[in-house]
């Protein structure tokens, strides 16, 4: 078992998984979204690449209201 | 045409809004619609996990390919924080690099933290971020700012959310002598004149957002808002009249008017002026 912190909420997982797959556990899948790990930026054409591992610190973010 | 230039785009409208406080997206639609803006600020935050199947996104609303979106960093009392979200920002909008930077220095006023606004904005820049800076009016730090490189400076004219109109027209007036960058007044606007003034101050553009959302009717105050903004403009470049106390030169021809009373007559006739 791994365990990230996604937007501060501690979630497991059975193994490391990619960024696509974390998405579709999300059910962010379409959405317009922006994604940081551990403070750095993970860009969108490396989603299927990027391995998010036991520890890691995620931030998901979308745009609203503001001013 | 007399354009909004920022950053070497043009603008037809010098009204800036905020997407926040409305009660829903479509009166945001709405305002923004009847505003004519075409540069709305928003917010980066953190998505709901879990909760999000069906929920409109702000972004559906008000497209990237209609508007420019302004992303902001509310919220944000750090260096590191803000220049955190304007990177994600960044990712978020396809590398869109327009944005707002805010560092907020105290959470009862909202009143910017200027040593913290002055770091970030320089790493922003380095990183090539277009940078329109939420400001102190004070002058030198405007300055300042345009001197590293920011694309606007946006002095407050009150505090954000205060509705409290332009406290301070006379340091506004000296930010917008001394600068070649446009500048345009962020917060503190409460109702239609507090724009106007500020546009007949010389002010490039108005950004605001609680003086709509807030209105008892903000998809009527948005509509008045635009006016005031194109009016205050207009009256800048046509330059107002000399101020004083009165005026011996009557609006109307002094000659031909009928039943002629003579005022010299009338004057010698009391005596007073014999």
């Amino acid at each position: 078992m791994i365990q990230l912190t996604i937007n501060g909420q501690p979630q497991q997982f059975e193994s490391p998984i990619n960024v696509t797959q974390l998405i579709d556990h999300l059910a962010l899948h379409g959405k317009r979204i922006a994604i940081e790990c551990n403070g750095e930026i993970i860009p969108r054409s490396q989603f299927s690449e990027q391995i998010l591992d036991h520890g890691d610190q995620l931030e998901v973010v979308v745009a609203v209201g503001g001013g | 045409m007399d354009n909004l230039v920022i950053a070497g785009k043009t603008y037809t409208s010098r009204l800036l809004v905020g997407t926040g406080k409305y009660k829903d997206f479509s009166e945001t639609r709405a305002a923004v619609e009847a505003s004519g803006a075409e540069i709305i600020t928003v917010a980066i935050r953190r998505t709901n996990i879990g909760q999000n199947f069906n929920e409109p996104n702000l972004l559906e609303v008000l497209p990237p390919s209609q508007y420019t979106l302004l992303p902001n960093t509310a919220g944000c009392y750090t260096v590191e924080d803000a220049v955190r979200t304007l990177r994600l920002a960044r990712e978020l909008l396809d590398g869109h690099s327009l944005v707002k930077l805010e560092v907020l220095g105290d959470p009862k006023t909202l009143y910017p933290n200027m040593v913290e606004t002055l770091k970030a904005a320089e790493i922003l820049i380095k990183e090539d971020f277009q940078v329109m800076v939420y400001t102190s009016d004070d002058p030198i730090i405007a300055k300042q700012l345009e001197d590293m490189g920011c694309v606007a400076v946006m002095p407050l004219a009150s505090l954000i959310g205060s509705g409290m109109g332009i406290l301070n027209p006379w340091n506004l007036q000296i930010i917008i002598d001394n600068a070649k960058i446009p500048v345009l007044v962020d917060a503190g606007v409460g109702t239609a004149s507090d724009a106007t003034i500020a546009m007949e101050l010389g002010c490039d553009g108005v950004l605001m957002n609680t003086a709509i959302a807030a209105a008892r009717d903000p998809v009527l105050m948005a509509s008045a808002m635009r006016k005031a903004v194109e009016a205050g403009r207009e009256a800048y470049l046509a330059g107002r009249m000399a101020k004083k106390l009165y005026s011996a030169n009557p609006s109307s021809p002094t000659d031909g008017v009928i039943a002629r009373a003579d005022t010299t007559t009338k004057k010698s006739a009391t005596g007073k002026s014999a």
